[in-house]
């Protein structure tokens, strides 16, 4: 379980708040008006922005202060998630070993991660020769191998059409069910969310409430995200 | 962010060894100069005509390499001709060009015995001389203009197309043109043109030693050079090193005040073709221009030729100690600017400016600071060489960093987080992402730091005995040898293995770098 206990946070004029409980196994879709600090929510849970106050668990634990790396999840980031200069292969291998110092085992557990994501075959290959969807899977890919019990996603597959979205959401959601992980992601469009089909946190005027169920809480928004939405 | 975990810890220990190293290099061989500098009462009255004359000088430079790069900056930005993109080029080397082979190549053209003395001689008039002042200044118009040109030159591009057009179809002319658009402009972009060319040229030493000299034409840090190497009276090299110091503090403070163009700027290939003004007077300014550059460059090719064969043993194991002298010191550049930038990251732009003090500080000043620090313990002359690495990458290193601390922050904006989330951090961070993703900045950092190391003449000249001298050394005793046909042949080889160094360097950067 996945706890913000009495958690702040205070950027100059900016400031949220957060308390409450993410169980584990959840799919939960972070939603709201820009600027309301969805993506600073996942950043201070990531590591990123550090915690005016308050406490973020996982299981009890208290990782308010642990490094970004020893945290229990793994990010994908809106872009820039592979680096253009590694393959494919070493991109992916970064999630078990930041050195890329590989023993055999692990490089045959790279070669079947990129398996799972169906992208067998692609290991030398550049970031540069793959399509968008292509650079999602070895990013998931990644995720598979990093092991960690939470799946952190900031405005996932933005830069993919409608159609390549809703596959590559798909192909997460399944691998997150396979391995049992706790989803939280940030989007700003409620198909997604719909999509994704559990709770929904609704990130508005500085505060970060509690999750709901997403079917029922977008068929009747809260105004300020009604206005956001747009009817 | 206070709490976030730093990307790469032995930043701190690297880069504050740098920052102390610097600090030692500019403020501490400074200090050993003061208080060297107490034993002498005060500057006699040449050591005062040597500060004028260094200010005059600058000023004058600077105001005529940009007044004469207006007209030609400006036919840059309103006419493409062919060779356009190549005369660009040759605006862009005189800055890794060696300054005794520019110096060499304008006395062959202005010298006693050069082509525009031949010439007055066939029409029966006076031969004209390059040595004292006048030489001075128009070595550093021949090295200023360029960069001059290309300055202005942007700020001429950063007038957005649009404007002309609309000032086309108002009808505007070229005085309106003028009034209205490009002379808001030069407002704007000359002061910070001057600004950093009167900065160059006060810590002027290769072309005052070569062309000046004398009580007319000799700049403080000739000075410090002669009482260092003649007098060998320290007192007065280190007053007179607090002086340049002082100048050089002086302006580096003004000029934080004034917008100084930053140069490396990308785009000069484009241009905005309008139909004002006078194709005759554009080419001209580009045909006075482009012989101006390339004629003393022409001449060092071809008077050096016939000479290279003949070549002394002396000569080339000189061109090989320079070769090595800056590789050396294009690493040390290299490491120095990236460690500097990596603890930018943790501790603020701040520690940057450290890398910019050697901006103000004299080559010679640092030279003579450390050899009162270590003449007791150490034999000068064997530390000649290894001195000289490290000052010319001390004075190469605000050009390194310029071009490669914008591209790290770039770099950690964008795969910052990404990388500490997967928890890449010390040496595995810099060996996976940093480097590779920095090659470019490197090579071409690498690369400048290697030609103007390999070119340079300066606190070389303070150590070196001739069995210890590097390549512009040796071509310098050859030119005061008279020897000339050995030294144009020198000064050839000195030209070619200094542009393929830089080359090299930026070559290895671009060769395969995946974008």
């Amino acid at each position: 379980m996945l706890t913000f206990d009495k958690v702040e946070i205070v950027q100059g004029d900016f400031s949220l708040t957060a308390d409450l409980l993410v169980p584990a196994g959840a799919k939960v879709s972070v939603i709201g008006p820009s600027g309301a600090g969805k993506s600073t929510l996942l950043s201070a849970l990531a590591g990123f922005v550090p915690v005016t106050s308050g406490r973020i668990l996982w299981n009890g634990e208290d990782i308010t202060k642990a490094a970004p790396a020893d945290r229990p999840l793994a990010m994908v980031f809106q872009d820039s998630n592979l680096f253009p200069h590694l393959t494919v292969a070493q991109n992916v291998g970064l999630g078990l070993k930041p050195s890329l110092k590989l023993s055999p085992q692990q490089n045959a557990r790279v070669a079947e991660a990129l398996a799972r994501v169906g992208l067998n075959g692609f290991d030398d290959r550049k970031p540069a020769a793959l399509s968008g969807g292509q650079r999602s899977r070895v990013a998931l890919a990644r995720v598979l191998l990093r092991d960690k019990p939470v799946m952190v996603l900031d405005e996932p597959f933005a830069a993919l059409g409608p159609a390549l979205r809703v596959e590559m959401l798909a192909l997460m959601a399944e691998i997150a069910q396979e391995r049992g992980l706790t989803v939280l992601m940030v989007t700003h469009d409620p198909k997604d969310a719909r999509q994704l089909d559990g709770s929904t946190i609704l990130v508005a005027d500085g505060v970060a409430h509690a999750p709901v169920p997403t079917g029922p809480f977008l068929d009747a928004p809260p105004d300020v995200l009604r206005a956001y939405l747009g009817g | 962010m206070a709490e976030r975990v730093q990307p790469i810890n032995l930043s701190t220990f690297g880069g504050a060894a740098v920052v102390a190293l610097l600090l030692v290099l500019t403020l501490g061989t400074l200090g050993a100069v003061a208080w060297r500098a107490e034993e002498v009462s005060a500057l006699s009255k040449n050591d005062w005509s040597a500060v004028r004359f260094t200010l005059w000088q600058a000023a004058v430079s600077a105001v005529l390499s940009a007044v004469f790069a207006i007209p030609v900056a400006r036919a840059l930005a309103r006419r493409q001709f062919r060779g356009r993109a190549l005369l660009l080029t040759v605006l862009g080397a005189p800055f890794i060009l060696p300054v005794i082979v520019a110096v060499l190549g304008l006395l062959a053209v202005y010298g006693r015995s050069g082509i525009v003395s031949d010439v007055l001689a066939w029409a029966g008039l006076e031969p004209v001389s390059i040595y004292g002042w006048q030489g001075v200044i128009l070595a550093h118009v021949f090295f200023n203009l360029p960069l001059a040109t290309r300055l202005i030159l942007q700020g001429w591009l950063s007038i957005p197309a649009e404007r002309f057009r609309l000032a086309q179809s108002l009808g505007f002319d070229s005085r309106d043109i003028a009034k209205h658009l490009e002379w808001p402009m030069l407002r704007e972009v000359l002061p910070g043109v001057v600004m950093v060319i009167f900065l160059i040229c006060t810590t002027s030493f290769a072309v005052a030693l070569a062309l000046g000299g004398g009580p007319k034409a000799t700049t403080i840090e000739l000075a410090i050079y002669q009482a260092f190497r003649f007098d060998f009276d320290l007192g007065k090299a280190a007053l007179l090193g607090l002086v340049q110091f002082a100048i050089g503090a002086v302006l580096a403070l003004a000029s934080l005040g004034i917008s100084v163009p930053s140069g490396h700027g990308a785009g000069l290939d484009r241009v905005v073709p309008r139909n004002d003004g006078s194709k005759v007077v554009d080419a001209i300014a580009i045909a006075v221009v482009a012989l101006f550059l390339i004629t003393p460059l022409a001449m060092i090719v071809a008077k050096g030729l016939p000479g290279l064969p003949d070549l002394s043993l002396s000569i080339l194991s000189a061109a090989w100690r320079s070769v090595w002298v800056a590789v050396a010191s294009a690493g040390l550049t290299v490491i120095m600017a990236l460690a500097l930038a990596l603890l930018s990251l943790r501790w603020g732009r701040g520690v940057e400016a450290v890398g910019y003090l050697s901006v103000a500080a004299s080559p010679l000043v640092i030279g003579t600071g450390l050899f009162i620090l270590t003449y007791r313990w150490i034999n000068p002359v064997l530390l000649a060489l290894p001195v000289t690495v490290l000052v010319n990458a001390a004075m190469s290193l605000p050009f390194t960093l310029r071009a490669l601390s914008p591209a790290l922050r770039q770099l950690e904006e964008n795969y910052g987080r990404l990388a500490t989330s997967l928890g890449l951090s010390g040496w595995a961070r810099l060996r996976i992402v940093v480097l590779p993703r920095l090659r470019r900045p490197l090579g071409f950092g690498a690369g400048l730091a290697a030609a103007l190391s390999m070119g340079d003449l300066g606190v070389i000249t303070l150590f070196a005995d001739p069995s210890r001298a590097t390549l512009p050394l040796a071509l310098y005793n050859l030119m005061t040898a008279y020897r000339m046909e050995q030294a144009f042949a020198a000064a050839l080889v000195l030209l070619a293995l200094s542009l393929t160094l830089f080359w090299l360097f930026d070559r290895g950067g671009r060769v395969d770098a995946d974008l």
